[in-house]
């Protein structure tokens, strides 16, 4: 029995070696990579947001006290015990004038004289996983505290989740339509080895060569052009990203446009799945390409 | 070994042989002779499944060849060596790489012993690491039959194997096809060559077949 690796060698050197396919192919790979990563980065990144609006967000709501300012603090203190006894409720806290005054500063900038704006009281609620009904507990506050309006963030939580999630949709899809059009290209550049081959081809069937041997040669040397492109256009890729600012809280998304935790471990899964792409499309390649010689 | 029953074959319209019928033996020498354009070519390419026969049935070591699948065409090409007329080489490779092709492709270790044996005794030893482009006609021919026999077949096939060479090294080649066929091997060659039909008869039984009129005959004792 032949050493496999001795073998597969051996089918390698029996094709002459084509120069341009092997660029077009690493070229190809190396940039597909490139743009995959940023795909995965965009996709994981909209992920998050998604996960962080429809989670976090979730379980806060804000009750805003619009009163005058004699009722201001009585109503404020009725509206605080009635979320208090609500079932589903965890915390509820009146914001301070420190608080509501840094909330205020990105548009009005730090020196806001609040005492001198009529400014609505603001409590923060934090709810239980339960949640809470929150059709009943408006009903409650109208009751005890006319002024107060509940916000559970659903108005512009919910359109925001769902574009987070059609982002992130877009990046799977985008990743999809890379690998795909990845194999085009290989298959293409299968197609005209095997076609400039054709007379090596026809030699080795009629020494007696199976497709097997012939199409491994077509097939190793593909896959390996695939998997070495692809990595050098995923340490680029990962380099540009790497080369991003910060995630901030004032850049919002796009700072937060990158990999993190065990998310770094999704290009490294880039080049291999390259060099699958690259085996599955040059093996159908040359199988097809190998019938039509006897 | 190889048989072909009531076969037919054409270009386009017109056949080129119709009802032929050959029975290859085991260890039995055959050459082939016929006028240019008789279908001697033809006929050898339907002895190791270049082409299918239009009619008729062929068998390849108890097989039919319609019934056989790639992979069984494969192992049958193994067991039949053959010398192109055409001498079809790949160009990147060395002689001696070519010659050993056979080996290669069955996944058989290389002799470099044996392989720098049948080299000298084709006569190509200091032509080894030439490119087949670098080869006379000659030379290409004698590293064709090199290759056919290196993996010791058991039919060896050959169009012409001395078309291109002298008559010493055509009685050197022949030689090593007579050894081959002592050994048991089958012989068939194509030629038009009388001297070497009548040299072969000096040191083997020799079975010679001619096409004629579309059909193949034995020919008699005056070749």
């Amino acid at each position: 029995m032949p050493n496999p690796t001795t073998w597969d060698n051996r089918a390698d050197r029996v094709v002459p070696p084509s120069g341009y396919t092997a660029r077009l192919t690493q070229f190809t790979a190396g940039a597909m990579a490139f743009l995959t990563v940023f795909a995965l980065a965009l996709s994981l990144a909209t992920g998050r947001l998604a996960d962080r609006w429809s989670s976090e967000l979730a379980r806060s709501a804000t009750v805003r006290i619009s009163a005058p300012v004699e009722q201001m603090g009585i109503q404020s203190d009725a509206a605080l015990k009635v979320l208090l006894a609500t079932p589903g409720v965890s915390s509820a806290r009146i914001l301070s004038k420190a608080e509501q005054q840094s909330l205020l500063a990105p548009w009005f900038g730090p020196d806001l004289p609040l005492d001198a704006l009529p400014i609505p009281a603001l409590i923060e609620v934090v709810e239980t996983s339960d949640g809470v009904d929150t059709a009943g507990l408006r009903l409650r506050l109208q009751a005890e505290a006319p002024g107060a309006v509940l916000d559970d963030h659903t108005r512009w939580r919910q359109p925001l989740v769902k574009a987070a999630d059609r982002l992130r949709f877009l990046g799977v899809v985008a990743i999809v339509l890379i690998a795909a059009a990845t194999a085009s290209m290989i298959t293409l550049a299968a197609n005209s080895a095997l076609a400039a081959n054709g007379q090596v081809i026809q030699v080795l069937r009629l020494v007696g060569a199976l497709d097997t041997f012939i199409a491994r040669a077509f097939v190793r040397r593909f896959t390996l052009r695939a998997f070495w492109g692809a990595l050098v256009g995923t340490i680029l890729g990962v380099t540009a990203i790497l080369a991003l600012p910060g995630a901030s809280t004032e850049g919002g998304f796009l700072t937060g446009l990158g990999f993190q935790g065990l998310h770094w471990l999704w290009p490294v899964l880039i080049p291999p799945l390259a060099g699958i792409v690259a085996f599955v499309a040059t093996r159908v390649a040359a199988f097809k390409a190998l019938k039509g010689i006897t | 070994m190889i048989q072909l029953a009531d076969v037919s074959y054409g270009y386009g319209d017109a056949d080129l042989f119709s009802g032929v019928s050959l029975d290859l033996q085991p260890g039995s020498f055959y050459f082939l002779t016929g006028p240019s354009g008789s279908g001697k070519t033809t006929l050898l390419k339907l002895c190791y499944m270049d082409l299918l026969a239009t009619s008729g049935k062929t068998t390849f070591f108890g097989k039919d060849a319609r019934e056989m699948e790639r992979n069984d065409i494969a192992h049958a090409r193994r067991r039949i060596g053959v010398v192109h007329q055409d001498c079809r080489f790949l160009d990147h490779l060395s002689m001696s790489d070519n010659v050993s092709l056979p080996l290669e492709v069955a996944g058989k270790p290389r002799d470099t012993e044996n392989l720098a044996e049948l080299l000298g005794w084709v006569g190509l030893s200091s032509r080894a690491h030439a490119h087949p482009p670098e080869l006379s006609g000659g030379e290409r021919q004698r590293a064709a039959l090199a290759r056919a026999v290196i993996t010791a077949p058991d039919v060896i096939v050959a169009d012409e194997p001395t078309g291109n060479v002298d008559w010493e090294m055509s009685e050197r080649l022949l030689s090593l096809l007579v050894e081959l066929n002592k050994m048991g091997k089958t012989v068939l060659i194509a030629t038009h060559d009388l001297n070497l039909i009548r040299a072969a008869k000096a040191q083997v039984a020799v079975r010679v077949l001619r096409i004629r009129d579309r059909k193949v005959q034995e020919a008699g004792a005056d070749l």
